[in-house]
């Protein structure tokens, strides 16, 4: 791999041991890929947040880089473990931990976003710009649906990014790679949310490419949607971004029917009820938020409800009022973290929940060892509401 | 007469290193498999257990698991018992790489057939299990004394 003279000085420690700790894992990764050269990117989105994931060493590392590194391009921040604001009941020893690790992020210039979808947060560069997104289903969207480019970045490189400005030229950051070579022919109606979460995580799960296209859906669906069907395809492999287009008669095909969806989705609703309902995993948004208050409207939850939102958007959602309305119907919200790899939802408070995010369902049980029962969110309003 | 076995390799994180061969041919998840305070493997089906990374040159094919495995190889590295140099001989995953390049730990890559050539080296010499064996990423050669 080729670097300039300016990346040569960052690597030797010129501008101090976190730039050249930086730029290690740009050429690290770079050479492992084949890239040829770094080049500029414009934001960078870094997760490995939450204590429960990073614990003491991923701690110690963000300190040690704290102590001379500053970001050099806008940089977004992923979810912690619990809200700031709200603190919940676990050891202090870990509220510190996390705290601190918070505050090694804001002190190298990140800004304090919190969120996995920081795309409805932070404006999005123009068309065609290279950005550096760690969270997987904000990386598989940008190159889907938002016309930007990002490779699937891990915390490590897309925190090198963050402090230098710059990623390896490799994959889904070079124009060819971003036309599909294979296709998944969809043959359902996809009627809801769930039902794109399933279709994307059936998608990753098969397809080895990073880049796929996708027959038989509508490119103009909302954003629940999307989100969804990025976030499924995130989760279950390496592929980093779709593309829905007509059937072509040159490329691979693999069939999504029926029998495959009910695959997927037995595969992860591993309950058949549960004691707690989550809305989260990608965090909720404004449009989403609303969406559930009109079918909220004069209704109470059955069941204990927690929808996970980043701050911003909790705080929009207050001055339009529906916050007020939804606590009404019984909704805690929880902001600055996410259903997925959150400490708040384990095996010692609960058996199982019940949920419409296939992230969330991969995640509780692999990670948080919970149950889950998958439904859309008509079906949970539907099932649990007076 | 005196002289030295060379092996090219690709640089992956550069630096200069050496210690004992320490060989695995199964993969390694250093987030569940590693003791970061004592530098030794605590499970595998390798047999690979009582087996300690300190100062070796740790030839495996790839890590695997979660990436944040990243952290506990800077673990080894913060409390004195990492490896001195790390090899991949079936791909450079994301842990491996991140892991030794903000630890600083030099990082390299051979193929499968390169890989045979230094196992059988060592064995021709007589002495694998003894062998010390310098890893040069900046020369991109594996050097066997």
């Amino acid at each position: 791999m080729h670097l300039t003279r300016e990346e040569e000085k960052g690597l030797s420690g010129e501008y101090g041991e976190a730039t050249s700790t930086a730029y290690r894992i740009l050429v690290a990764i770079g050479e492992a890929a084949d890239a040829e050269k770094l080049v500029p990117i414009k934001w960078a989105h870094v997760s490995g947040v939450n204590y429960n994931t990073i614990g003491d060493s991923g701690l110690e590392f963000l300190k040690e880089i704290s102590k001379d590194g500053k970001v050099k391009v806008n940089t977004s921040l992923n979810p912690m473990g619990f809200d700031r604001e709200n603190l919940p009941e676990l050891s202090p020893e870990f509220i510190e931990k996390q705290f601190e690790i918070a505050r090694a992020y804001e002190k190298i210039g990140v800004i304090p976003t919190f969120s996995c979808i920081p795309y409805e947060i932070l404006p999005i560069p123009q068309e065609g710009a290279q950005v550096s997104f760690a969270e997987s289903s904000a990386a598989v969207l940008a190159n889907s649906h938002l016309n930007i480019i990002t490779n699937k970045e891990s915390a490590l490189s897309a925190l090198a990014s963050a402090l230098t400005g710059k990623s390896p030229y490799s994959d889904l950051r070079i124009d060819e790679n971003r036309t599909p070579m294979v296709e998944i022919v969809n043959e359902m109606d996809l009627e809801n949310e769930l039902d794109y979460g399933l279709l994307g995580y059936f998608t990753g799960k098969t397809i080895q490419k990073s880049c796929t296209g996708i027959c038989n859906i509508s490119e103009n669906t909302d954003m629940w949607n999307l989100k969804s069907l990025a976030a499924g395809i995130g989760t279950s492999g390496s592929c980093g971004m779709f593309q829905p287009k007509k059937p072509s008669k040159f490329i691979e095909k693999v069939n999504y029917g029926k029998r495959e969806m009910n695959e997927t989705r037995d595969e992860l609703n591993t309950s058949e009820d549960g004691q707690l309902i989550t809305f989260g995993s990608p965090q909720i948004g404004i449009e989403e938020m609303s969406k559930i208050q009109t079918l909220m409207e004069g209704k109470k939850f059955t069941k204990p409800c927690k929808i996970f939102c980043p701050k911003s958007v909790f705080c929009k959602a207050k001055q339009y009022g529906i916050i007020d309305s939804l606590q009404r119907s019984g909704v805690e919200f929880v902001s600055d973290a996410c259903t997925c790899l959150t400490p708040l939802i384990n095996k010692k408070n609960y058996d199982s929940i019940i949920t419409n995010s296939v992230k969330a369902s991969y995640y509780m049980k692999t990670s948080n060892k919970v149950s889950v029962s998958l439904k859309s969110l008509k079906s949970i309003i539907k099932g649990y509401t007076v | 007469m005196k002289f030295d076995l060379e092996i090219k390799c690709k640089k992956i994180v550069g630096g200069r290193a050496k210690g004992k061969l320490l060989l695995s041919k199964k993969p390694i998840n250093f987030l569940g498999m590693v003791n970061t305070k004592s530098g030794e493997i605590t499970s595998s089906n390798n047999g690979f257990e009582k087996q300690n990374l300190k100062g070796k040159i740790l030839v495996f094919p790839n890590s695997i698991g979660s990436s944040v495995g990243a952290y506990t190889i800077y673990s080894l590295k913060s409390n004195n018992v990492a490896p001195n140099g790390i090899i991949c001989t079936n791909i450079v995953d994301i842990t491996t790489a991140s892991g030794c390049a903000i630890s600083n730990i030099p990082l390299a890559f051979i193929d499968n057939q390169s890989c045979d050539d230094l196992v059988n080296c060592i064995k021709i010499l007589g002495n694998d299990k003894e062998s010390e064996i310098i890893l040069d990423t900046e020369e991109e050669k594996i050097i066997i004394d």
